[in-house]
């Protein structure tokens, strides 16, 4: 179990890894993601499920090289194991036939998109999709969502690829042209600030997927905890997606640095002894 | 096995007993003064989280103190222990020097003896109900002390009795979840001949016993003899597996498991929701625990970070909140303090834990309740604003309620807060399975004879059923479940 099945780099920052987890494979929906131990040292990190084959009982991770535990498992290669893998966890996105769809990808967050794309087209969705990225390079899975698009607009912050400028330039340029009925909103946490107060305008309705910071992913702790709605919720347990308009993106942006010193110098040691 | 009277009697009637009653005269065993738990000194011990604090006592100290015990005709101090060990059999044992004997007696009945001497709230159970506390006002025979010197010698000595396994009945059984009322349960079943299979969320196996209860009270190699115990007479463990999500009960049902016991703990940390609650620095005392205890954070070789405070504040006063503060203290902390709405005697953590953490320079701040926290500009808390409570009359846990001095706020500054003011039953379980009956507090509802849910082939125990409990209760659940699992199942094989 655990074993990674292939790898396949998109980037020098980005690869996407098959991993065998045959149980995982049977029961995830799209929108649920895992949780993953790289070794015995390792810390238990979130990533989400972006495609899985029942049959050969494989999963796919599409991960992006950040500070330590990722790139640990960037270490790996095929053959090699991850010594824990659990789940799926979060709750499933809510898949239904809404009419248009615009889904808005940054970053990595185009994979987590992947499978609830795909999700919302299969029930006779019109998608729209918005890949958006800081350069060309960054730009990842495109001919996949391509699949499940009727459209696809490509957005880059210096102009490298598609059209030079934001997400929300993108998306805005597409409502004004359209009724769009629904948006998902999945990257970092700004990208999603802006999307949100974009489709609020319109009066969208609009899910984003939070990245809060996780230990177990199973409603124990808090650490992944969000205000929503004045509410606080558990991202790994009552998200990871939420209603974009009533989510503090603010106190979530505050809350992902919650641990950045520590994690800093825990990365500048990892770097000195690699 | 049982409170049974007559057993109870007849054990007593052994010559061993007779005998060893004869040889001290009750006079003179009361006038002995209770034994003192050897311990690390105060100032050692807060630099080290795994070390733990009581060392145990001597053989020739745990002799004496069993000297203590009257062998009592009537022994009230098995009333007061949740799963009625026979506390008089096995004191003896240690008195007449059977190490070993009293080891296998506390096995009659208790899955987990070297935990349980180590974390039962003894003063409120076996200790308070002793001859010594009840009628003579005397400190008790350290029945806990006892219990885990005898489980330890036992351990320590290599000569672990391996309790006998029925044939194999072909049976399969599965436990959810790996804390003690799943442990306790698995140990049962696998006896009476079962194939059982315990499935945990997590990557480690022992539930709170792991990942919440400090090393400096509870080292994990114990809870791991325990569990390698369980391993040799044939349980699997199975870990990084989600009930309800990893595969669901008609899953694991379609694989051959007729029967299931869920002990999936009271997991879900309660917050106060009041203002500013959401910072940074300020975490639940199970995301504290488990990032130092489960994750080894507290070591610059693990990954997992854990923030130092150097002005800590835990608020609760539970045994959570004892072990978070004591564990902020061996972090670094400058000042640690607990703040809690009621006064000390009210408080529900051990007193020994209370002892301790008062002697390892740990601040009470009593009868205060926080009411707001603040934040520097990055968002990371820096103080908090707390209320005078006074008390009132008492409540229905008969405890007094505590209220709210009006205009009594006062500000402290703080670094690092860590919120230890009870859990919730973990609503995993009941949300993924429809039709199990639940009652409003989230708990699942189980015949209490039993331990039966409204699904027939679905059992419950533990902090899942009752909230928030303890280690011996969930493990005499887990026993109760077993009995009564088996009788369920094999009245469906006939
Ligand atoms: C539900 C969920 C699903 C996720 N899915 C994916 C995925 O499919 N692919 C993927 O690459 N990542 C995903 N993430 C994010 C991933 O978990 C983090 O990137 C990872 O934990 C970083 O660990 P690290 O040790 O490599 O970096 P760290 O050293 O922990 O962090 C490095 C930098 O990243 C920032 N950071 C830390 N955690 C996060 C976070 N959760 N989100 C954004 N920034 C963070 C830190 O502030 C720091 O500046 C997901 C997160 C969640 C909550
Ligand atoms: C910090 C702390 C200190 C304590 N100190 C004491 C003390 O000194 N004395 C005392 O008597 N009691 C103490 N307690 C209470 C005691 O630990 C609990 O009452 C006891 O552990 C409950 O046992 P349990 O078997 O019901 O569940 P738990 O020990 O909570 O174990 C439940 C396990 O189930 C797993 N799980 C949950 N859902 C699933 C699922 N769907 N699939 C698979 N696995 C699942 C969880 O991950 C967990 O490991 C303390 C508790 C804490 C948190
Ligand atoms: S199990 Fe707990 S209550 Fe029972 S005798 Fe032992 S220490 Fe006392
Ligand atoms: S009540 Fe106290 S003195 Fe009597 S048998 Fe029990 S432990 Fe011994
Ligand atoms: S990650 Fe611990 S509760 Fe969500």
């Amino acid at each position: 179990m655990n074993q990674i099945v292939d790898k396949v780099l998109f980037s020098e920052k980005v690869a996407k890894f098959v991993v065998d987890a045959p149980r995982i494979a049977r029961s995830r929906k799209p929108g649920h993601f895992v949780i993953i131990r790289v070794d015995e040292k390792g810390e238990r990190i979130p990533l989400t499920i972006a495609g899985a084959d029942p049959v050969k009982g494989t999963i796919d991770l599409v991960v992006q090289k950040m500070g330590v535990s990722s790139s640990k498992l960037f270490e790996l290669n095929i053959g090699d194991h991850i010594l824990d893998v659990v789940g799926p966890l979060g709750k499933a996105t809510h898949i239904h036939n809404a009419g248009t769809i615009l889904a808005c990808g940054g970053g990595v967050g185009v994979a987590p998109m992947l499978p609830i794309v795909e999700a919302f087209k299969k029930a006779g969705n019109r998608v729209i999709s918005i890949l958006a990225a800081r350069n060309k390079d960054l730009i990842i899975l495109e001919n996949e969502i391509r699949k499940w698009s009727d459209e696809v607009i490509i957005m880059t912050d210096d102009g490298s690829y598609g059209t030079k400028g934001l997400v929300t330039a993108g998306a805005e340029a597409v409502i004004q042209r359209e009724k769009i009925n629904e948006c998902i909103a999945i990257g970092p946490a700004v990208m999603m600030k802006f999307t949100s107060l974009l489709t609020k305008k319109y009066q969208i309705p609009t899910q984003a997927s939070l990245n809060a910071i996780m230990v177990d992913g199973t409603g124990m702790c808090g650490a992944c905890r969000v205000s929503v709605g004045g509410h606080t919720m558990f991202t790994c347990i009552d998200g990871p997606e939420f209603d974009a308009h009533q989510i503090d993106f603010d106190e979530l942006i505050v809350r992902l640095g919650g641990y950045a010193a520590e994690e800093k110098l825990a990365n500048e040691r990892y770097l000195k002894l690699n | 096995m049982s409170t049974n009277k007559e057993y109870l009697r007849s054990e007593r009637d052994m010559e061993w007993r007779a005998e060893l009653r004869k040889k001290i005269a009750n006079k003179e065993r009361t006038l002995m003064v209770r034994t003192r738990m050897p311990e690390m000194d105060p100032a050692v011990r807060i630099r080290f989280q795994d070390r733990e604090v009581n060392t145990g006592l001597t053989a020739a100290q745990a002799q004496s103190e069993a000297s203590r015990c009257l062998d009592c005709a009537n022994p009230t101090c098995i009333e007061g222990c949740p799963v009625s060990i026979n506390i008089p059999k096995f004191v003896k044992y240690i008195e007449q020097g059977s190490f070993l004997e009293a080891a296998k007696t506390l096995k009659e009945t208790s899955a987990l003896p070297a935990v349980c001497g180590r974390v039962c709230p003894q003063e409120k159970q076996c200790e308070a109900t002793c001859f010594y506390a009840v009628k003579l006002q005397k400190d008790p025979v350290a029945i806990g002390h006892l219990e885990r010197f005898a489980a330890d010698y036992e351990r320590e000595s290599g000569f672990v009795s391996v309790p006998e396994v029925a044939p194999s009945n072909g049976i399969k059984v599965a436990a959810v979840g790996s804390g003690p009322a799943s442990l306790s349960f698995a140990g049962d079943m696998i006896k009476l001949g079962y194939d059982v299979t315990v499935f945990e969320a997590l990557h480690e196996i022992g539930g709170v016993l792991k990942y919440g209860i400090p090393e400096f009270r509870l080292p994990n190699k114990i809870v791991d003899v325990e569990i390698d115990n369980l391993r040799q007479m044939g349980v699997k463990f199975v870990r990084n597996f989600i009930v309800g999500k990893t595969a669901s009960f008609d899953d694991l049902k379609t694989e051959g498991f007729e029967a299931f016991f869920v002990g999936s703990g009271a997991g879900l940390p309660r917050f106060m929701n009041i203002p500013g609650e959401n910072y940074n620095g300020i975490l639940s005392s199970n995301e504290y625990l488990t990032r130092v205890n489960l994750m080894n954070a507290a070591s610059d070789e693990f990954d997992t970070p854990v923030l130092r405070g150097k002005n800590v504040a835990v608020i609760g006063g539970g045994n959570t909140a004892m072990d978070s503060v004591r564990t902020a203290k061996r972090l670094g902390a400058e000042r640690a303090i607990i703040i809690y709405r009621r006064s000390r005697v009210e408080m529900p953590a051990r007193v020994e834990e209370v002892h301790h953490a008062e002697e390892e320079g740990i601040e009470f701040l009593n009868l205060a309740n926080p009411v707001e926290y603040f934040a520097d500009e990055k968002g990371k808390v820096n103080g908090m604003r707390v209320q005078r409570m006074g008390l009132g009359e008492p409540d229905a846990s008969g405890r007094r309620r505590p209220i709210v001095l009006e205009g009594s706020e006062f500000d402290i500054a703080v670094d690092l807060v860590v919120v230890a003011v009870g859990v919730s039953p973990n609503p995993l379980i009941p949300s993924e399975v429809k039709e199990l009956k639940v009652s409003k507090w989230g708990t699942i509802e189980v015949n209490e004879e039993t331990m039966q849910s409204s699904i027939p082939e679905l059992f419950a125990g533990g902090d899942i059923v009752r909230g928030g409990a303890t280690v011996i209760l969930a493990m005499g659940d887990g026993r109760k479940a077993a009995a009564s699992m088996h009788e369920y199942l094999q009245g469906k094989h006939q």
